[in-house]
Formats: structure tokens, sequence, C-alpha cells
């Protein structure tokens, strides 16, 4: 049977794209973000992952206003990363794992989660470098992928309390899947940030800090809040912390920090790092 | 018409619901072209023609014309799409926030940094 090893969630921004391009690592201002990393790549070898499921959101490469899915899965042979519009270098396609999506796209909607299912599926930047960031020196990423994509553009968005179930979820599926795999689960986005409007340039470092540590102690504490409230607490590109709950809700039972970074700013972003293991 | 249920009001912060998502459906949909460098090229060749194939309508244009973040939010824009369009002069996200909030880009990139003390 396949095994869950553990999660990682990380922020993204598309910046992060140019300075892993112009080898920024040690530059003053990437410094303390990259840092965070190492810990989390020497874990990846010893937890040797065969394969990544990664929540995160789309932010107008795949969907469109035309199509927008709330929940969608990716069930193709290789995901392809393009041109976002602000000239990023793009990244190899991404290989996928068609087994595990169409037993979690099975099992999700056997428990009434109404997915979208994507035998084409184009993915950004959200789902790209977080990926690059934990295996830097491959060409090509070495685990296959499994992309589930939580709407954060158009509201009504999905509650708290429902991305925190559907996490838990797909960690069951997972864990029903009769192969012997070792499964990552990968949560990319947040925390507190906010890029349009007059309060452009939010952060909410004390409501961060706490969340992360409420996914180790109190795991559905963040489901308290509705939409709406995250996105005053923690500003309206903050509630990609939705990926971060359905990560950690796949961890089956209780977990131990294996390592975290926290760190403001990165571009807008008050940028977090937190890898999670069962106990 | 109209819809039943809007938003609560958040201070500085237009959330992009059914009545933004209506409003800014064409200015999104430019926005989004520009995924393409082909389609970026062509808008700069000329803005107002391009506009225009995507029905944008003159408030529209006009906040396109004066590169102004905040008037296009308030015609429906989303800052996703958004950014796409900044991105073609080259603007990152602190540019944008620099100009939405009246700071210099220094003094905003100053105040992120502030928060994280």
């Amino acid at each position: 049977m396949a095994k869950i090893v553990g999660s990682i969630t990380s922020t993204h921004v598309p910046a992060l794209g140019r300075a892993i391009a112009q080898n920024l690592q040690e530059d003053p201002y990437w410094k303390p973000f990259f840092d965070g990393f190492p810990p989390v790549r020497e874990w990846l070898r010893e937890v040797k992952p065969d394969v990544a499921v990664v929540f995160y959101n789309d932010h107008g490469l795949n969907f469109f206003l035309d199509k927008l899915p709330t929940f969608a899965l990716g069930a193709a042979e290789q995901y392809v990363n393009a041109d976002e519009g602000w000239g990023i270098p793009t990244l190899p396609p991404f290989r996928g794992d068609p087994a595990l999506s169409w037993h979690l796209i099975n099992a999700l909607i056997e428990k009434e989660f109404d997915l979208t299912t994507c035998q084409e599926m184009l993915v950004d930047h959200a789902f790209t470098l977080p990926l690059k960031l934990l295996w830097p020196d491959d060409q090509i990423c070495p685990v296959r992928t499994v992309p589930v994509c939580i709407n954060t553009v158009q509201f009504p968005l999905p509650s708290a309390a429902r991305c925190f179930k559907l996490g838990e979820a797909v960690g069951k599926a997972i864990e029903s899947w009769d192969e012997d795999q070792r499964v990552v689960i990968i949560g990319t986005g947040g925390l507190s940030h906010q890029l349009d409007g007059t309060r452009a340039g939010f952060t909410n470092k004390a409501f961060d800090l706490k969340f992360m540590e409420s996914l180790v102690s109190d795991p559905k504490w963040a489901t308290q809040y509705s939409i709406e409230d995250l996105v005053e607490l923690t500003g309206t590109q903050g509630v990609e912390l939705l990926m971060w709950l359905a990560a950690r809700a796949a961890l089956p039972g209780k977990v131990r920090k294996v390592h975290a970074n926290y760190h403001i700013p990165i571009s807008n972003t008050a940028a977090g790092l937190m890898v999670l293991e069962n106990l | 018409m109209t819809d039943s249920k809007r938003s609560r009001e958040i201070p500085g912060t237009t959330l992009f619901d059914s009545v933004q998502a209506r409003k800014g459906y064409a200015l999104n949909k430019m926005c989004f072209s520009f995924n393409s460098a082909d389609n970026r090229a062509e808008f700069l060749r000329d803005e107002d023609a391009y506009c225009a194939r995507y029905g944008l309508n003159e408030t529209q244009s006009a906040a396109i014309r004066k590169r102004n973040v905040l008037d296009l939010l308030a015609a429906g824009g989303n800052v996703y799409y958004l950014a796409k369009f900044a991105g073609i002069f080259g603007l990152d996200v602190q540019d944008i926030g620099a100009q939405q909030t009246g700071m210099s880009k220094d003094a905003f990139k100053a105040r992120l940094v502030a928060a994280g003390n």
C-alpha cells in the first residue's frame, strides 16, 4: 500500500523564478528565504518520495474566468509550464502519475468531492517553483506529480473547513492506493500578503506564526474562520493558506514538526516553509 | 437584477466577487491574453485597437491608458490578470503596490521589511 511520508508547505511568488535563474541564493535580500531549504532537501533524501501530490492555486495560466473550477485534479502524463506574461524562465515539463490521479479522482468523487478532471493542464509558478526549490539540482523534477488546484481567484472560494475535508479525503485515498509507493504532500501559497487595493503590502506576522503552530497542535484551528475573515486577517492572497490546510489535513493522525522557516518579506509576501511528518 | 449577496467591506480591499467578475470580464480576458508574447507585442503596436477588439468599455480603456491599478480594479480587473498587464512594462508587484498606496517603491519595500521586525 502507498505510504504518506509527510508534508511540505511553502510560499510561492513569481519573483522566485528570477531569483533562481540569476542565482541570488546568497543575495542578502533572498538569503533568509533560500536558507530555509537545505534541511528540507536533507529530509527528502531520507524519506525518498516517489510521487508528490501538490495543492496549489492557478494564477490565470491554465484556468480563466470562462471556466473556473473550485477543485481541479490533474490526470495527465505530464504537466507543462508556460509563459505567464512576466518573463520568468519556464521549467521543463513535470512527470505525472495518471494511475494515482485516477485512483484519487475515483475515491474523491465517491466521497462527494465533485472535481474537475484535467488530462491536459498547464502548471504555473505556484506549482513549478516550490518543486524547483526542493530539487534544485535536477534538470527534470525527480518525483512524479499530481496537481490539485484550488480556486483562489474568483469568489466564492471554498471554505477553510471544506479545504481541510478535501485534504483529509486525499490523504485517505492515497493510503488506500494499492501500490508500494511513497507519497509526499506539498501545499504552496501564502502566507499573509496582499497585492491589490490601498491595503497592498499588508502582512500579519502574529497570525502567520499562530497558524503555523496550529498545524501541529490544533490542525483545525483555522477552519473556524470564514474566507472573508481570512482575507481580513491575512490579505487577499494570504487566503492561499488554504493549500497549507489541505496539505496538513492529508496527513493521518498526529504530526511532528521536522523543520520550519518564516521570513518577511520576499516580494510582497510573508514567506513560510514547514515540513511535517506523522508521529 | 442585482446580485443577492455582496461581500462584506474590508478596508482597502475589493474582493473579486460576482459583481467584479461580471463587470471586469472583458478587461480580464484581455489581460489573460497577455500570457502570449505575440499578444503582448500586438497590444504594444496598437493599444486602442487591442482594447477595442476585447470589447473594453471606455472606463476600462482609460484605466489601461493611464496604467492605473486602482482604476483597473474598480473597473472589475482581477490582480492576477492585471499582473500580466503590468509585466508588459516590466513592473512587478512592488511597483504595483507602491502605485496603489501612493508611496515610492523604496518606501513600500521598507514598510514590508518593517512588518517583519
